[in-house]
């Protein structure tokens, strides 16, 4: 710096849309025109969905669960059912599993389409965007001729799966899986070979795979970073053991590697859904379940689309939850974020942000925090509402 | 270059938008729409109303005689009703165009046939 010493200076972005159309905010200290410090603050969206869950059924809170995000809306109802299929110890008959793996990686392609195009507008390459929304329209059209919805699906129940696929319906889908195949395979190429996009985002938020495991970064994030962990591998559910795939990891821990990361994922889930649909089991898709569900406890892990969702449950003997909790993978990768930014240029900042594909609406779920007494409580709306009035005066 | 290919194929393609209300795209079999209710197979049980996400569904009276009602602005088209009712008496059906400028038209009252 010269004999001028100017202090840094703090920018804060967002609330509004720092990245995807969702609110956060982030307060970076700058100098000149690096980012120095980075300080995220979570909550904007906070909807006190957890608390709704404990007042809801469990059939009324597959619903809810869905409207926890919405595009990894089956994610989070697939990771719901099995943990109260965990509980009433009834697991989804074969034909089920394989109908919500379906549909699963059918979501995981519109969301990675549906990323890669936001990433190409944030880097300001509209046709990349274009191109890739456009297709990603037979990937919706799909998920609507499959469940009935473009965007929550509603195909998952507690004891299997609430629609079968007819045959007419997978002629349908294996007619888009070889348009996808087609499509996405070029994306690799132009995102392989489009000096636009490589001289954007080779070298840009890079995260070197020991950070990214210390940051205790989940999904493409870190397999962007060449760290091959995917809860759909490691830890398989539904029926993720019986398909031949591979975890796609790239390891030039950038921007660049995450679209890569991204759009070879994408592919792994056409070759999934093929083989899905060859190895389809007959028999029912679902089974009765009572509405009690037994006292009980249950942790369940699924591979949403941004990374690793743990969802919680534990059941008093009733219909409804006595305690519902949601890590959601958003939340995981926030500090690595924060890491990567800094360092980095401002212009970087909305690239950077988008790569981790955030999904804050998932994200805010949290109590109030006493910060003098360390006291933690949650509220309803009500309790809220009753205490700002008497606050008031 | 790899993105020429594509915008030259592009030069040559139509648009892929539809002008909708003169060219209307094809609705997918099974599509959760409005909802329909017979009140011949209704017995007025409420297991519909009890298990509605959205408490979307309201019934006016009692067992055989019970009226549904439907909030279409609460509703989240799940199906869950459908799914729920033992006697198939209500379906969504694939009419989508329910758009409204009035408010209060989105509340609707199925009535039972006087006998």
């Amino acid at each position: 710096m010269s004999e001028l010493e100017i202090p840094e200076i703090t920018i804060p972005v967002g609330p509004q849309h720092p990245a995807l159309h969702e609110p956060e905010n982030f307060t970076f200290k700058v100098d000149g025109e690096y980012v120095v410090d980075v300080e995220a603050r979570i909550g904007y969206n906070h909807r006190g969905i957890e608390k709704a869950a404990e007042s809801r059924s469990y059939i009324q809170n597959l619903y809810l669960f869905e409207r926890v995000c919405g595009i990894c809306s089956h994610a989070h109802t697939t990771a719901f059912t099995l943990n109260i299929e965990e509980l009433l110890d009834t697991p989804k008959p074969p034909r089920a599993q394989y109908i919500s793996m379906i549909v699963a990686e059918l979501e995981r392609i519109h969301s990675h389409t549906l990323w890669a195009g936001v990433a190409g507008h944030e880097i300001g390459f509209h046709s990349f965007f274009m191109y890739l929304w456009r297709d990603r329209e037979v990937v919706m059209d799909l998920l609507e001729a499959v469940s009935g919805n473009r965007v929550h699906y509603a195909v998952n129940t507690i004891g299997g799966v609430r629609r079968d696929i007819t045959p007419e319906v997978e002629k349908k889908l294996r007619k888009g899986m070889d348009i996808l195949e087609e499509r996405l395979k070029t994306y690799r190429t132009l995102a392989l070979e489009e000096p636009t996009l490589i001289k954007r985002c080779e070298g840009v938020g890079v995260l070197k795979p020991e950070d990214a495991r210390r940051l205790c970064a989940v999904g493409p994030t870190l397999r962007a970073s060449g760290i091959k962990h995917d809860v759909r591998a490691n830890d398989p559910y539904l029926a993720y053991d019986e398909i031949d795939w591979e975890v796609v990891s790239y390891d030039l821990c950038d921007v660049l590697s995450r679209i890569l990361v991204r759009i070879d994922e994408a592919l792994q889930s056409v070759y999934i859904i093929r083989q899905a649909l060859d190895k389809l089991p007959d028999g029912p898709y679902k089974v009765r379940v009572p509405r009690n569900v037994p006292e009980g406890e249950s942790v369940m892990r699924v591979e949403a689309q941004r990374g690793e969702l743990i969802h919680y449950v534990r059941s008093n003997g009733t219909d409804r939850p006595d305690r519902y909790k949601i890590r959601s993978p958003t939340l995981g990768n926030i500090p690595a974020v924060c890491h990567i930014l800094k360092g980095g240029y401002i212009a970087d900042i909305p690239i950077v942000l988008a790569s981790i594909d955030p999904c804050f609406s998932c994200t805010d779920r949290m109590a109030f925090v006493d910060v003098n007494t360390g006291k933690k409580w949650v509220w309803t709306g009500e309790q809220l509402r009753r205490y700002a009035r008497k606050w008031r005066g | 270059m790899a993105l020429e290919p594509e915008l030259l194929k592009s030069l040559s393609s139509k648009p892929v938008t539809l002008v909708y209300p003169f060219e209307r795209p094809e609705v997918p079999k099974g599509l959760r729409g409005e909802l329909k209710w017979d009140p011949e197979r209704c017995v007025g049980c409420g297991i519909c109303v009890r298990d509605c996400p959205a408490f979307a569904l309201e019934f006016v009276g009692e067992k055989e005689e019970a009226e549904l009602i439907w909030h279409a602005e609460r509703c989240i088209f799940c199906a869950q009703c459908a799914e729920s009712c033992p006697r198939d008496a209500i379906e969504l059906t694939q009419e989508f165009e329910l758009s409204t400028t009035n408010y209060s038209t989105l509340t609707i009252r199925f009535a039972r046939p006087k006998k």
